[in-house]
């Protein structure tokens, strides 16, 4: 099922399928070395449309909250 | 010889540094400490040569000003070995950056960095059977406790003229960062050993730090202990300080009188030596020292995690938090450190809001004056006054130029424990600027002020600013402190002694002009030293833009300030 980072619930995990930003998200992501493929946790949220705390590979990272709209990930059941 | 340290951000390039070059670059546990290059001749086993610390990148496209740094001096510079830090508690991620520099014909030296931390989240790296398969020397390395330094620049040494032979299979995903990244994830799967992790206290503590209500509770409250720890010790050493040295000057008065220039000049320097020891160095001290601490344990992101929503709310995101922050001890940096925002846009705004934070100059004209006199409660009710009219111009200037980056992606570095060494160091390096920049002007300064009032010049100059010093209430005596805060802004404290006559300012200024002359001296134009920065990092253009904008702000905040004090 594939959905947008900010439906997916605190402390679960999922894949990354995609960006949907156009070139410059694409770039921007993977300069921060963030590739569709990855396998993500999302760790926490922050409220009143703060930012959001993913883990992949051990490595914490800050993602503003449109962000991680952009952001597509796969649940694997 | 040249050896060039490269690495992903916060990997401890720059500790890798100050371990064998002394404390040169700044370093704290944060992405983009250093946005500049420092070069410094270094000796180690035996030989002598020059060791470059170049900023963190993640890549070699360069999407940051920063990263650009990086790339440029690889491309143009002769280098005999570069070596590449690798934090090996990251390391799929560390090494895409090794491949993507097997493009230059240099040997490399992977500097295995971090392993102490490798320990701690059980893990089991093979080093040296890494090495093989890329075709590399490796060397295992905790720079923080300087082990492993000597062996890495021994080996260093001894790739000089080497060859380059690196496995070929490595060679040919130069622009293709999506097979790096899957070679690299490879990689380091094949070599490392993943154990239990044992998770610690250290791994629990964004469980409070981060929640959203107990995480903005910590902060506040680490702000204002931060905040009464500079102020209590401060408080402690000021007063006897002052005493001390203004006996040796009365002392010294009466050998050469006060009624010739000779004297005059000779206490008027004095006066400025005195206030570098007894009004600056106790607060800036202890402001730097709590500045380190929170640096290196990694709380800096943390609260750019905690302010994100709030920064947004006047136009830039959590990442601009750092040049405030860094802002609090010298715009300077601040202004620089604007280089690792990736839009223009957010560049100016963050460095125009951050000309307005109260760095440490001006947090002793604050404590000096209006905390020394009226109470440390004015103080922090100027401060959060200081905070609002950020915002406020932050809103306004985001009214001007709308948000258009999506937003912040900023590495969450672990909490690591600060070492003393390196807390030290670190607060001993930005105090030595001081000494060696600031403290010269202000004995010049607080010289010239005495030549000025021995003359009777002051007042010519006292004139040209009246319509200022008039509009705010101000006695016309402040108009010299006020220009020469352009220079340096303790110089606004420091030349009061000499323009009131007196050094008991409470006898002779009324408490709505004391905070009235603070808060103007606090926004109005960002002292000579941040202009230059802002010069160099945004444009001229920016530098008058910014320069007017807080000269306004200062005028708007100060009248408003003196009419709402005249009410009382």
């Amino acid at each position: 099922m594939k959905i947008q980072l900010n439906e997916l619930g605190e402390n679960r995990s999922a894949k990354i399928v995609s960006f949907s930003g156009g070139k410059k998200l694409l770039d921007r992501m993977l300069q921060h070395g963030i590739y569709p493929g990855d396998k993500l946790i999302l760790k926490r949220t922050a409220p009143m449309r703060g930012p959001y705390l993913i883990e992949i590979d051990g490595r914490e990272i800050i993602l503003g909250r449109m962000i991680a709209n952009k952001i597509i990930v796969e649940i694997e059941e | 010889m040249r050896f060039a340290l490269v690495g992903r951000p916060n990997c401890g390039k720059s500790t890798l540094f100050n371990q064998v070059a002394g404390y040169k670059a700044e370093t704290g546990n944060f992405h983009g400490t250093t946005v500049s290059i420092t070069e410094s001749k270094v000796r180690a086993g035996g030989q002598i040569f020059e060791l470059v610390d170049l900023p963190g990148t993640y890549t070699l496209t360069g999407s940051n000003p920063a990263e650009r740094v990086t790339k440029d001096y690889l491309d143009n510079n002769q280098v005999d070995v570069i070596i590449n830090v690798v934090d090996s508690t990251f390391l799929p991620q560390s090494l895409e950056l090794t491949l993507e520099l097997l493009k230059y014909d240099v040997p490399i030296l992977l500097a295995m960095n971090m392993m102490d931390e490798v320990v701690r989240y059980g893990m089991k790296i093979d080093g040296p059977g890494l090495g093989s398969e890329l075709g590399l020397k490796t060397v295992p390395l905790i720079a923080s406790k300087g082990r492993g330094v000597k062996g890495l620049f021994l080996e260093a040494i001894k790739l000089v003229g080497s060859p380059v032979e690196i496995n070929s299979r490595f060679g040919a995903f130069e622009d293709d960062p999506f097979s790096r990244h899957k070679a690299a994830s490879e990689l380091a799967k094949k070599f490392t050993l993943q154990t239990d992790r044992q998770l610690s206290l250290r791994d629990r503590a964004d469980d409070i730090l981060l929640h959203p209500v107990w995480g903005n509770l910590t902060l506040a409250l680490i702000l204002f202990l931060f905040f009464q720890g500079v102020y209590g010790v401060g408080k402690l050493i000021e007063p006897p300080m002052l005493e001390f040295f203004e006996s040796i000057i009365t002392q010294i008065e009466g050998y050469i009188g006060s009624e010739n220039i000779v004297g005059v000049i000779v206490t008027g320097l004095l006066q400025g030596v005195m206030a570098g020891f007894a009004i600056v160095l106790p607060y800036l001290f202890p402001f730097l020292i709590g500045l380190g601490l929170l640096e290196d344990i990694g709380y800096l992101p943390r609260i750019a995690f905690l302010m994100d929503s709030l920064m947004h709310r006047i136009g830039l995101h959590g990442k601009a938090i750092v040049p405030f922050i860094l802002g609090y001890g010298c715009n300077v940096p601040a202004i620089m450190s604007t280089r690792t925002l990736e839009q223009g846009r957010d560049r100016f705004i963050a460095a125009a809001l951050s000309t307005l934070v109260p760095c440490s100059a001006r947090l002793v004209v604050v404590f000096g004056l209006v905390a020394f006199y009226m109470g440390p409660m004015w103080a922090l009710g100027m401060y959060l006054l200081n905070l609002f009219v950020i915002a406020l111009t932050g809103r306004f200037l985001s009214m001007l130029l709308p948000e258009t980056s999506p937003g912040m992606i900023l590495e969450m570095p672990p909490y690591r424990i600060p070492t003393f060494k390196s807390v030290m160091n670190k607060a001993w390096f930005r105090v030595k600027e001081f000494m060696i920049e600031a403290w010269p002007l202000l004995i010049i300064g607080s010289g010239i002020m005495a030549i000025l009032i021995f003359y009777d010049l002051a007042k010519y100059f006292d004139i040209l600013v009246r319509p200022i010093t008039w509009m705010l209430g101000l006695p016309e005596e402040l108009g010299v402190p006020m220009i020469f805060g352009v220079l340096r802004k303790e110089l606004s404290l420091v030349m009061l002694t000499q323009a009131l006559g007196t050094a008991d300012y409470g006898s002779v200024l009324t408490y709505n002009q004391m905070f009235t002359f603070t808060i103007f001296i606090i926004f109005f134009i960002p002292c000579v030293a941040t202009m230059m920065m802002i010069k160099k990092e945004l444009g001229t253009k920016q530098m008058y833009a910014i320069t007017g904008l807080t000269f306004l702000i200062a005028m708007v905040v100060g009248l408003i300030s003196r009419l709402v004090g005249d009410l009382f």
